[in-house]
């Protein structure tokens, strides 16, 4: 899994590339935390996500959680047919904030 | 009915196998007829399967075996995982309450939503776990 973390004005986009599985999740995770313990907004990108198991969706949930303890902005975007689906069988995608696009995020976190 | 085997595998309880053993399965049951989102679906369940052994049964223990089989009697596919690690806890394996929010936990939940079967038990030589899983495919 490659990780692709870009700065912008007032959060970080860190998007996801192939498997966030058992041998990379903690990956995920750590970087997930590493941003909102810099006391960033966060908006992660499933786009290029071929594969998400439930290590990898748990440190989504982890992400989700320490935000909203932080009172930091946390979304989802361009979410996989894979990742999506994923998410459905959990039922997280109605819990985690998802956006359609950057741009509706950043009206958000505006 | 005759069942067929499609494949034996035998493998070391480390994550970075459980690339092949997806391949392996979405190949296998799309061979079979499956179509495409049964064939992720039944990948998303062994493969969580996969990981509930080498986390709570191996405990991490990379030098663990797992031996996985796939079999199909033409009304259903038949999944086999079987383990040599310490006999696990079957009571301490179930779904979680999906409303409760928190990391983990969802391997379980994963499995009994996909498969219309699924059973689990020690295997009487001594140390050792398996667990069984089936999917009607017609």
């Amino acid at each position: 899994m490659k990780i692709n973390i870009q700065q912008e004005d007032n959060y970080t986009n860190i998007g996801f590339d192939g498997a966030v599985d058992l041998s990379s999740s903690s990956d995920a995770r750590k970087n997930i935390i590493e941003i909102l313990e810099q006391n960033k907004n966060i908006l992660i990108d499933l786009s290029l996500v071929n594969y998400i198991d439930s290590s990898g969706v748990a440190s989504l949930v982890e992400g989700y959680q320490i935000a909203k303890k932080l009172s930091l902005k946390f979304g989802l975007v361009g979410i996989s047919d894979a990742a999506m689906g994923v998410l459905k069988l959990a039922r997280l995608d109605q819990v985690f904030p998802i956006y359609n696009s950057k741009e509706e995020y950043e009206k958000d976190c505006a | 009915m005759s069942t067929e085997k499609l494949f034996q595998i035998r493998f070391l309880a480390k994550a970075e196998r459980l690339s092949l053993v997806r391949v392996l399965v979405k190949e296998m049951a799309e061979s079979v007829g499956c179509c495409v989102e049964l064939s992720e679906k039944l990948v998303i369940a062994v493969n969580e399967a996969c990981m509930n052994i080498i986390q709570h049964a191996y405990k991490g223990d990379e030098s663990g075996e797992i031996v996985f089989e796939m079999l199909n009697n033409e009304k259903e596919l038949h999944f086999r995982l079987v383990d040599y690690a310490c006999p696990i806890d079957l009571n301490s394996v179930k779904p979680r309450d999906l409303n409760d929010i928190r990391p983990g936990g969802l391997g379980t939940h994963f499995i009994t939503e996909i498969m219309d079967e699924h059973s689990m038990g020690h295997l009487n030589e001594g140390e050792g776990n398996y667990l069984n899983m089936k999917k009607k495919i017609n």
